[in-house]
């Protein structure tokens, strides 16, 4: 049920280590202190080659941040990134190149994320040929296959943006981000903006190219419906850290943050008319965030340990599930309990 | 059902006036609402789930403009008041909420002025006397130290104090009918749940009934009694919400339904290929003859290219439009 433990060190296609992205905001002018974002701020991460990572957490939680940290389109203020091998943190802009062959992502809104003046041929081949590809008949078949994997038919590719759905747009977005023949994909919510009844495909189109590619995917939803069918493994975000990491069906079945149990309780049940299950408030404030453990100020189980510090330390229990939380044992031994 | 409903809406056709002709976008949509009753309305994007709630409220601009049918609230008809009448029910009687409050809030007014504004329009009260129940709405809608709260702007909110506070501005006046768009998806999830509670035990409380409208079946078939079903303009099913996940009658609802992962279906059946629903929403301009689902779906037969099915009745007060139903 687990995956197996102990796999070596080159099965990894990516390490996150201690990353932290901090934003200075304004202040720091006559004396006034300088106020800090703290957007991601001590997180680890790892991917291996086939998995599928789920990355959860509300608005704010640090998931974007991290990706664009990947992809190299933020400098971190801290940590290190292993790509495939290759620490990438703190590269000049020019390895940005190479770094673009491992790692490419698909954006949640392909209505804004595509150049509208540009055909979809234009939009497959200005990769290829930053990336060194001149050859005219080998630019065309890459972009004729391309076009095939993802469900459309290679004489589409003389149209625009507009001329398509949004599921189609989507699938274009899809082989944008695969041109290149990348071995990481970022998916940032690859199907919220799509018709209900078109993220079904979508979403079998992306485990289906997983498979034929043999691609890594982070797959970052709020949907959690979708994160649990896509992924191997399940991160949970709350204010820029990670409060907890394990198996699927461990975070699912048996999820040991109160965050992360309470995110699950919020899903309304369509086959019941009961009530939602509710935290209490709003996310801090990230700018002024609570002593102790970030989620003290909403969480039930919360007592005096939790809202004084140090704040608590995700520790990994030896099945390899991780959790942030000062009372999960006593908690799970609390839900074990009220289940029996 | 008994009694005469709260709002009853027969054979409502609403024309999209494309500039050389009118084209419906909306069209044979009957539905009742019964005081204090939960009833949802669910569909994707351009299906005219919303332009059927502007209707009810009034609040229709052209190009669209209601093309035949009857709104009734009451047992009174609504459609056609003059604008004074209709501003008289409008936030009175019947309330709505929108999905984005930043965009629905007036950004250069304080929030607890924008809640005494409708006791002073709707309940002739002063604005001294309207203030002080400002703060009362707020407090009401859980909002922490509400009289310093009611002196913020909108923008001084986070996104579910933001949609508290229109919960507030919509309850004022207590109204018979709350229209809720989409109330929650600019929300996050947790938020979500916080909101959707608020609203549904006010409602509850004061026996105000509830237009959920919503994209997300999960969440409508949770909150409301009955749900009924549109795409492309028309209602396909309606449904007691349990029977509409349970057993759904329309192809395409069952579409819908199977189409979706649901939370536990992964650990419970093993990963399965998602159902998929081919081809894509048809736009207004181009809705196909016959049953407007017609071309995505695998049961579709001769009849269905040509004819528009008529209303089944199913059991429990359900109903569907399709020549071959479940």
């Amino acid at each position: 049920m687990h995956e197996p433990q102990g796999r070596p060190d080159d099965d990894l296609i990516l390490s996150v280590e201690d990353l932290a992205v901090h934003f200075p905001l304004g202040g720091g002018l006559l004396g006034r202190e300088r106020r800090l974002l703290r957007a991601v701020d001590g997180v680890d991460l790892s991917l291996r080659r086939g998995e599928c990572l789920g990355l959860v957490g509300e608005s704010g939680s640090g998931k974007s941040t991290i990706a664009l940290s990947i992809l190299g389109l933020l400098t971190p203020t801290r940590g290190r990134i292993v790509l495939d091998g290759q620490v990438v943190t703190n590269r000049q802009s020019a390895d940005r190149k190479a770094l673009a062959r491992i790692v490419q992502i698909v954006f949640q809104d392909p209505y804004a994320s595509l150049n509208p003046r540009q055909t979809v041929r234009r939009t497959l081949e200005d990769p290829l040929r930053v990336h060194g590809v001149t050859a005219k008949s080998e630019i065309e078949d890459r972009v004729a296959t391309m076009l095939k994997h993802v469900g459309l038919r290679p004489e589409q590719a003389d149209r625009y943006p507009h001329e398509f759905s949004g599921g189609q747009r989507q699938r274009i977005g899809i082989a944008r981000a695969l041109i290149l023949n990348p071995r990481i994909v970022i998916c940032d919510e690859p199907v919220s903006a799509l018709d209900v009844s078109i993220r079904a495909q979508i979403i079998n189109l992306l485990l289906e190219l997983k498979e034929t590619l043999g691609l890594s995917y982070i797959m970052i939803s709020h949907d959690l419906g979708v994160v649990e069918h896509m992924s191997d493994r399940v991160a949970v975000m709350y204010l820029g850290r990670i409060v907890e990491n394990g198996h699927w069906r461990e975070i699912f079945e048996r999820p040991a943050h109160p965050y992360t149990q309470a995110l699950i309780a919020a899903i309304p049940d369509p086959l019941r008319h009961a009530p939602l299950a509710t935290t209490g408030g709003d996310l801090p404030n990230p700018l002024n965030p609570p002593n102790g453990c970030a989620f003290s100020p909403r969480c039930r189980y919360a007592e005096a340990v939790c809202r004084s510090e140090p704040e608590p330390t995700l520790e990994t229990r030896p099945d390899g599930h991780a959790v942030r939380c000062w009372r999960s044992d006593e908690i799970a031994h609390q839900t074990s309990l009220a289940a029996t | 059902m008994t009694g005469s409903p709260l709002i009853e809406v027969e054979d409502l056709r609403i024309d999209l006036n494309d500039g050389s002709r009118k084209v419906p976008a909306v069209e044979s949509v009957s539905f009742r609402i019964d005081r204090g009753e939960t009833f949802g309305l669910v569909g994707e994007s351009g299906c005219g789930k919303s332009i059927t709630a502007l209707a009810l409220i009034g609040l229709l601009r052209p190009p669209l403009s209601i093309g035949g049918g009857v709104i009734r609230f009451e047992g009174r008809e609504i459609q056609h008041l003059s604008a004074a009448k209709q501003r008289a029910l409008r936030g009175n009687r019947i309330a709505m909420i929108f999905q984005e409050p930043m965009t629905a809030l007036n950004p250069v007014s304080p929030v607890g002025r924008q809640i005494a504004e409708m006791f002073v329009l709707h309940k002739g009260k002063s604005w001294r006397e309207a203030n002080q129940l400002a703060v009362d709405a707020l407090a009401s809608v859980r909002v922490p130290a509400p009289e310093r709260r009611v002196k913020d702007y909108p923008h001084q909110l986070s996104g579910g104090m933001r949609q508290r506070v229109m919960i507030a501005i919509a309850l004022a006046c207590g109204p018979d009918l709350l229209i809720a768009d989409e109330p929650t998806t600019a929300l996050d999830v947790t938020v979500q749940a916080e909101i959707i509670e608020l609203m549904r035990n006010l409602c509850a409380e004061r026996r105000t009934a509830i237009l959920m409208i919503s994209h997300d079946l999960g969440l409508v078939a949770n909150v409301c009694r009955r749900v009924a079903v549109m795409y492309a303009g028309r209602i396909v099913e309606e449904r007691g919400s349990a029977d509409i996940f349970r057993s759904p009658s329309h192809p395409y609802t069952q579409g819908l339904v199977a189409s979706l992962p649901r939370l536990g279906s992964r650990a419970a059946l093993g990963r399965t290929r998602l159902k998929e629903i081919a081809g894509v929403v048809p736009a207004i301009a181009s809705f196909p003859d016959g049953c407007r689902f017609n071309p995505r779906c695998a049961q579709a037969t001769d009849i269905c290219r040509t004819t528009a099915p008529g209303t089944d009745l199913l059991g429990a007060g359900g109903l569907v439009r399709c020549h071959h139903h479940a």
